[in-house]
């Protein structure tokens, strides 16, 4: 900075001097008239995970009343699939919660299976399974890492990042792509998963996960991790449940609901494990829960490798899952089929069903009202995170304003999700 | 038609079900109810309270334009006792309030909020009845049938501007939407050509051909001729 500009500055800093109090006005420490002060947290804050904007009115460094605003990802996916046929709808799935795309699919998938009263392999089951606790772990791995990072800790999410990238890998063996992998189909899943990608599966659950646990070792006892997490954002179990709470935001308070348990879909009814519970519902056994899912979760897809059977992976029913290529050369039935399946695609009976799985976020359901023709009438996705997020004002209400990012990583919220 | 046995089994519906007041059982797969918008809270509230029914997951909304009171509205409740869910079904039209649950479960509050903005159905009692999802000063409900797939509205970065800015849609070609259904077998509408059979009469005699109908094709000897070589290629 040039001389000149320093006393630029230092002429412009004169103020005026006070010359004492008026009489009457005794000298106060305070002003005569607070008044909140509300600031905007977001739409593009590295805390926010995803273009959230929050409207808080603080009060001091404590916050009075908060108010989201979503919808700055609001795609139209809901409008988007009452144009597309039912194969074509499924990849906007994908992009939902595209941190666990493959959860996403499953709703979708299991909604039309239901309608159309189809029955799927149990290969394809086993695979199912397997991807969508692949999917959990992956998810975790996202959500615990951002969560320990949003309180001020860096290392351990860069370890589970590696966890992640494995998984990732493995998404991209399976179905040929990273992220959106359009993998689950309706009738079975695209394509088998070779030997040697379930022998690897098999060597990274027992070689690989040491790093995540690892990581938490580093987080959860740690005093500063406790001092911004335990006794933040405390809800009763009642409030969760009027709040429709769902996945490890309920099981934080104590409720042991899983879907997976209580109404099993696929081949969870032959799996063993365990539903974590939490005690005192703050953002401490909100992390805790999720941190032993995936200890569950692995559990869950080492079984799925020693049961899976062999066998096919999709509904020999023409209508709905397309020949194989090489069937395609050799019959001119698999051809038409194939064309068929690819122009008009497939019908779906009149009906209307509500279907939910477990995702890894919670509850992610799909209301599907169709008319009998190749594209759905309405398409109704219930998003875990939309229920989870307008419960923070109520969760909010009285914490410090540092609190938010842990509050708000505890609800573990991902806007592909909640805005569609 | 057969039942899909891998999709997520719950428990029977329960049979105290059969005794809820003012609600019409639906046809379906799954176990759902019409009720009349003015019964609703009675409804919903005896499901929750008396029937276990303790958690509200979902409040979507359908658009049937035929229909005189056009748009459906479904709650979808979870009893996490009795593990079952079950649906209840409110029919509307744009003038008429829905009465609103936010009494019953806080979380309808931002669900209400979703189908207010998504079809213009209003919630009487609801106290935060803004949009939710679509931008700032949005007009029209998008997820009504009649709304179009591509908007009304787009917005650009403008670099003369320098700032963004919003332009009724233009389309460089009109927007084509295919069904790819077989005419017999997918929803009934007036194929190109079949107004002209509008008004005759149902079961009228074919007509007999016409005195000056066209000679037939004498093109077959050629036809014949230009196979013959293409045969003894083969």
């Amino acid at each position: 900075m040039t001389d000149a500009g320093t006393k630029e500055r230092s002429r412009k800093r004169t103020v005026e001097v006070s010359v004492g109090e008026p009489l009457g006005h005794p000298r106060d420490p305070g002003d005569d008239k607070i008044s909140n002060y509300t600031i905007n947290f977001g739409p593009q804050h590295p805390a926010a995970h995803g273009v959230l904007r929050l409207i808080m009115e603080l009060d001091g460094e404590i916050v009075e009343r908060l108010d989201p605003h979503i919808g700055l990802l609001h795609r139209g996916t809901e409008k988007l699939i009452e144009y597309k046929t039912y194969a074509q709808a499924l990849p906007y799935f994908d992009r939902l919660d595209y941190v666990s795309p493959m959860c996403m699919e499953h709703s979708f998938v299991l909604a039309v299976e239901k309608l159309m009263g189809l029955e799927v392999p149990l290969r394809a089951q086993y695979i199912r399974v397997l991807m969508a606790e692949m999917t959990r772990i992956s998810n975790h791995m996202l959500q615990l890492g951002s969560h320990i990072m949003d309180v001020g800790a860096m290392t351990p999410n860069l370890w589970l990042f590696e966890v992640r990238e494995d998984t990732m890998q493995f998404y991209e063996r399976a179905s040929g792509a990273r992220m959106h992998a359009n993998y689950f189909r309706v009738g079975g899943v695209r394509y088998d998963l070779p030997p040697k990608l379930l022998a690897d599966i098999g060597d990274w659950l027992d070689n690989r996960l040491h790093l995540f646990e690892d990581a938490i070792s580093l987080v959860a006892d740690n005093r500063i991790f406790k001092q911004r997490n335990v006794d933040i954002a405390k809800m009763t179990r009642e409030d969760s449940i009027a709040w429709g709470f769902s996945g490890p935001m309920i099981r934080a308070a104590g409720i042991p609901w899983d879907i997976r348990r209580s109404q099993p879909y696929e081949v969870y009814d032959r799996m063993e494990f365990d539903i974590p519970v939490g005690t005192n519902n703050d953002c401490y056994d909100r992390f805790m829960v999720r941190v032993e899912e995936v200890r569950q979760s692995a559990k869950i897809m080492r079984q799925c490798l020693d049961q899976m059977p062999a066998g096919p992976v999709a509904t020999d029913d023409r209508k709905v899952f397309p020949p194989s290529r090489m069937e395609m050369k050799q019959s001119m039935e698999a051809m038409i089929h194939h064309f068929k399946l690819y122009t008009e695609g497939y019908h779906v009976p009149a009906g209307e069903v509500y279907v939910a799985t477990e995702s890894p976020k919670g509850e992610f359901g799909v209301y599907l009202v169709a008319d009998g023709t190749n594209k759905p009438y309405r398409c109704k996705i219930r998003p875990t995170g939309f229920s989870h997020l307008q419960a923070m004002d109520f969760m909010m209400r009285g914490h410090m304003l540092a609190d938010t990012t842990a509050i708000l990583s505890a609800l573990d919220i991902v806007f592909g999700e909640v805005d569609r | 038609m057969s039942v899909a046995l891998h999709v997520p089994r719950m428990a029977d519906a329960p049979a105290s079900l059969a005794k809820l007041a003012k609600a019409t059982p639906r046809a379906g797969i799954e176990t759902a109810f019409d009720v009349a918008r003015k019964h609703l809270i009675e409804v919903l509230t005896a499901l929750r309270d008396k029937h276990e029914y303790q958690q509200l997951m979902e409040i979507a909304g359908v658009d049937f334009p035929d229909r005189a009171e056009r748009f459906e509205v479904v709650y979808c409740l979870l009893s996490l006792t009795k593990n079952h869910r079950v649906r209840v079904h409110v029919a509307t039209d744009e003038a008429t309030p829905v009465p609103s649950v936010t009494g019953l479960w806080p979380v309808a509050g931002w669900l209400e909020r979703e189908v207010y903005d998504m079809y213009g159905v209003t919630f009487a009692g609801n106290p935060d009845l803004r949009r939710i999802l679509t931008d700032y000063g949005f007009e029209g409900h998008p997820q009504r049938k009649d709304f179009p797939l591509t908007g009304h509205i787009e917005l650009r970065y403008s670099e003369a501007e320098k700032r963004v800015v919003y332009e009724p849609v233009s389309l460089p070609q009109d927007f084509r939407t295919f069904d790819f259904l077989m005419p017999w077998e997918g929803p009934e509408y007036v194929l190109p050509g079949d107004e002209k059979a509008v008004g005759e009469a149902p079961g009228a005699p074919s007509p007999a051909p016409a005195a000056s109908a066209p000679p037939p094709v004498k093109a077959e000897p050629k036809k014949k001729a230009a196979r013959k070589p293409r045969a003894k290629k083969s």
